[in-house]
């Protein structure tokens, strides 16, 4: 229990730590337990189920390039994860993750081919302009939710779909378009807007790359802003109690644009990271869903930077164990769709696994 | 029935520590005890609610052990709740019925059949409700008539009541005690908690006090008075009236001009309102709740927009202010609902010591919070204010009612402060407490505080204000001087003058 003193009010009894570590780890054993059942009963035979459940171990944590892949699928999804988290801590559902990176991306590929500079000043740019348009593109959902009260679920799936048009439009401009190509696909940034690889002294291929660190980075500040400032004061007031913090003086329209916005910066730093570290330039499928899922990353996580770190790792994990299930053991790489599926099932009821390890939670 | 030696700790508090307590059919068992006593505790554990640490419960000498209330209430116990828990869109028999809706076939709700046994009910104990009322249109008095159809609905043999007058206006008190003694004629068995003392000597058949987790005294109404019961409540002997000496009007703070609001259904909550308060006074609002007294609160502390009207604070005009500015000029206000407005129940008790001074420069430089400040004050208005807890890091909902709105209490008066708004400032708290807070509320008008006191208790209006103006549909039609006839001004507050 010390250790858990060590974070203050928040983390210092049982019921947090039940919520946000033990609740999440049994429900992820639970959900790949029923995920290898389902493919018994499907009609794999024990030994692929067997083979399959040692893959997805393998794949992801067996070896450093399996560790890397891991950890280079988890980048984006706590970026965008911990954006989803400040939105849940202020009473909102940002379900707009996916259009935030994609504006985010799209901004860094065009800062990446476009500018000649030196290497990190060239880093840094590509980042900060991402971000920024990951935020402005929030900016509207909490704009309008705070001037008319429309509902942010709804302006945010909104602006995904107009964010997948944009981009269709975006790639088929001739100065963005690879030049010589007919599909659509965006030239590719310079090498001076890459983030490097961490690992690269030990082999040039593991793709883990310093977008982890920064993400890591971002939860501790993510973690200060919650908890040790009046802004994370007044987003946690108003989404726990919306007529105590006006009582309290706090504007909940402008708490609630500033955590729409932040949201969103987060979330268009995922993109710019994914750009600048793994893809080096965009096509039209290039936010792959991350934030999607997201959303049951931040969930898994119970909207905490700490969960949000963890469950951001175990995410990477099922997707670079899955690629490895999948060339392995044949199986679907579905399986992992249904796996996170039972993984969410589980954590919005915790009630079922509080009854199904009763003697965890004595 | 019987609870026999029951014990409940959470962590290092001791709830409820070896309690034997016995009611029989036909009784009303009146249980008092000071603010964090272990009365909810100890009913919540009757009705399944919370596993009790040791103990059992015997109903008609058998054991029974409830794992929650539902199980509670099909064996014949039943509890109505402080706070109501009714579904506000509901019609009033869809709520009584929740949870054992009767079916016809294909499971379609029996909406008729329901109907037919709340009114035969209704009849029966006297409890007029109109089943196909909506709750939320429903006055608080008829909405608990709700909760007690809702239980009896359930064949409770056993009702309990956690603080039912708390909420209720003098009429409406008046008719539940009709209700409850009906109830009792009819064989049922009552426990009744409340922090007025009056009450329980009217209409209880015994009274059991707890202190601190424990039984400490048995009374019987027509052997006690309300010193004894007081003095047996918190060990010490209470002062019941305020002791308040005459005091010379000083400037005005403020002034109220021809305050109008017009409600979201265009209807005039309040109208045409002039008020003034001076230093070293308390201004005393009279009337039956509903009147506009939440909504001339809400316009003065600036959460609500006024549609006409000046209000001047200190001499100087303010348009369109903000709940801050208003605070910021050392306007401290007590809301009335403490749960709603005042507090946030999942926060913990240093995160609502700072609710309203978190961005002020004690409690952060820049915008990094200094939780060491924090958590000073909360402890200081923890123990200034008597709030019984064992940390200022539990979460504030965690603590018993009464305790909640010291907490609320202390934080609004232990800082620098040059006027005080308080709504239903005793509601929940126990005589103890009251006494510390009117004589914190007299000393600091004595100091030169302006007050402003909204009470639909008429017995804390007179024995507090200087001057008394009663609000009836949301106008001043009267002004009375401290030393009035009390049933005058109830004559006023029913609307004639
Ligand atoms: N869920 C809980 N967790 C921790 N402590 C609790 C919990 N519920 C009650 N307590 C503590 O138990 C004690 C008894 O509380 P209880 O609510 O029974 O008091 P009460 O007699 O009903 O007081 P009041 O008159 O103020 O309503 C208090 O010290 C309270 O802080
Ligand atoms: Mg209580």
């Amino acid at each position: 229990m010390k250790i858990f003193n060590y974070f203050g009010n928040y983390f210092s009894n049982r019921e947090t730590f039940q919520e946000i570590i033990v609740i999440p780890v049994f429900a992820t054993l639970l959900a790949i337990f029923l995920g290898l059942l389902l493919l018994i009963v499907s009609g794999s035979s024990n030994e692929i189920a067997l083979k399959a459940l040692i893959a997805l171990f393998y794949g992801s944590f067996g070896s450093i390039s399996s560790i890397s892949e891991t950890l280079t699928a988890a980048t984006p999804l706590i970026f965008a994860a911990l954006g989803i988290a400040v939105g849940f801590k202020a009473g909102l559902f940002n379900i707009g993750a996916e259009g935030q990176i994609i504006l985010g991306g799209m901004a860094a590929v065009i800062i990446g081919f476009s500018f000649q500079l030196p290497f990190f000043i060239h880093l840094i740019l590509i980042l900060l302009v991402g971000a920024l348009f990951g935020a402005l593109y929030a900016f509207i959902s909490g704009w309008l939710k705070a001037t008319t009260g429309a509902h942010e679920v709804i302006t945010t799936i909104m602006l995904n779909l107009i964010a997948y048009r944009l981009l269709d439009f975006f790639l088929r401009i001739p100065s963005i378009q690879k030049e010589g190509r007919n599909d659509p696909i965006s030239k590719s940034i310079l090498d001076t807007a890459e983030l490097p690889r961490i690992l690269y002294f030990l082999d040039p291929n593991l793709r883990v790359h310093m977008g982890f660190l920064i993400a890591i980075f971002a939860v501790l500040i993510v973690y200060w802003l919650i908890f040790y400032t009046t802004i994370g004061y007044e987003f946690r007031a108003v989404g726990k109690n919306l007529e105590a913090s006006r009582y309290s003086g706090i504007s909940p329209s402008m708490t609630i644009i500033l955590a729409m916005s932040i949201a969103g910066l987060l979330a268009g730093l995922a993109g710019a990271s994914q750009i600048a570290g793994v893809l080096g330039r965009a096509t039209p499928g290039f936010s792959a869903g991350i934030g999607f899922d997201a959303i049951a990353v931040a969930l898994l996580g119970r909207a905490h930077p700490i969960g949000v770190l963890f469950a951001g790792i175990l995410f990477g994990a099922l997707i670079a164990g899955g690629r490895q299930m999948q060339v392995s053991a044949d199986v679907s790489l579905d399986l992992i769709t249904v796996i996170q599926a039972l993984i969410i099932i589980f954590i919005a009821a915790p009630v079922l696994i509080r009854k199904l390890f009763p003697w965890i939670f004595r | 029935m019987k609870l026999h030696e029951i014990s409940k700790s959470f962590g290092p508090v001791k709830a409820n520590s070896n309690i034997n307590l016995t009611v029989d059919r036909g009784e009303i068992l009146g249980l008092l005890g000071e603010n964090g006593a272990g009365k909810t505790t100890l009913m919540n554990i009757l009705t399944g609610l919370y596993k009790p640490d040791s103990g059992k419960i015997l109903i008609d000498n058998q054991l029974r052990e409830f794992h929650n209330p539902r199980e509670a209430n099909k064996n014949g116990v039943g509890m109505v709740h402080q706070h109501f828990m009714l579904v506000p869109v509901f019609s009033v028999t869809e709520n009584i019925i929740l949870g054992e809706e009767p079916t016809k076939r294909f499971n379609k709700i029996d909406l008729e059949n329901a109907k037919n046994k709340v009114l035969k009910i209704s009849s029966e104990y006297k409890l007029d409700v109109d089943p196909d009322q909506i709750i939320e249109k429903l006055p608080v008095g008829i909405q608990q008539r709700v909760e007690i159809i809702k239980i009896l609905f359930r064949d409770a043999e056993i009702l309990i009541f956690d603080e039912p007058t708390a909420v209720l206006t003098p009429q409406e008190v008046v008719e539940f005690f009709e209700i409850i003694k009906n109830l009792k004629k009819t064989g049922k068995a009552i426990i009744f908690i409340t922090h007025k003392l009056h009450e329980v000597l009217e209409i209880c058949d015994r009274i059991n006090v707890l202190r601190r987790g424990k039984i400490v005294g048995e009374e019987y109404p027509k052997k006690t008075d309300k010193k004894k019961l007081a003095e047996l409540m918190v060990g010490r002997t209470v002062n019941l009236r305020t002791s308040r000496k005459k005091m010379e009007q000083g400037e005005v703070l403020l002034e109220v001009n021809g305050l109008s609001i017009l409600s979201d259904n265009k209807e005039y909550v309040l109208s045409n309102v002039d008020l003034k308060l001076h230093k070293n006074e308390i201004l005393g609002i009279a009337g039956v709740q509903g009147n506009g007294q939440t909504e001339l609160v809400e316009a003065l502390t600036g959460l609500r927009s006024v549609s006409s009207g000046k209000i001047s604070y200190f001499g100087k005009e303010y348009k369109n202010f903000s709940p801050r500015k208003i605070h910021q000029l050392g306007v401290r206000h007590i809301p009335e609902d403490r749960q709603k407005q005042g507090l946030i129940g999942e926060f913990s008790l240093t995160e609502n010591s700072i609710l309203n001074t978190y961005y002020e420069e004690e409690f952060s430089y820049n915008i990094t919070l200094n939780w060491t400040n924090a958590k000073i004050e909360a402890k200081k208005i923890i123990e200034k204010f008597d709030v019984r807890t064992n940390s200022e890091n539990i979460s504030a909902n965690k603590l018993s009612g009464g305790n909640q709105q010291k907490l609320l209490i202390g934080r609004e008066m232990s800082r620098s402060i040059n006027l005080l708004i308080a709504s239903q400032p005793t509601r929940g708290v126990d005589v103890g407490s009251i006494e510390y807070i009117h004589n914190q509320i007299v000393f600091a008008r004595n100091k030169g505080i302006g007050v402003i006191l909204n009470s639909t208790e008429l017995e804390e209006i007179i024995a507090l204000s200087d001057r008394i103006i009663v609000l009836f549909e949301g106008k001043v039609i009267a002004e009375f001087p401290s030393d009035t006839d009390p049933n005058i001004i109830g004559l006023a507050m029913a609307g004639e003058n």
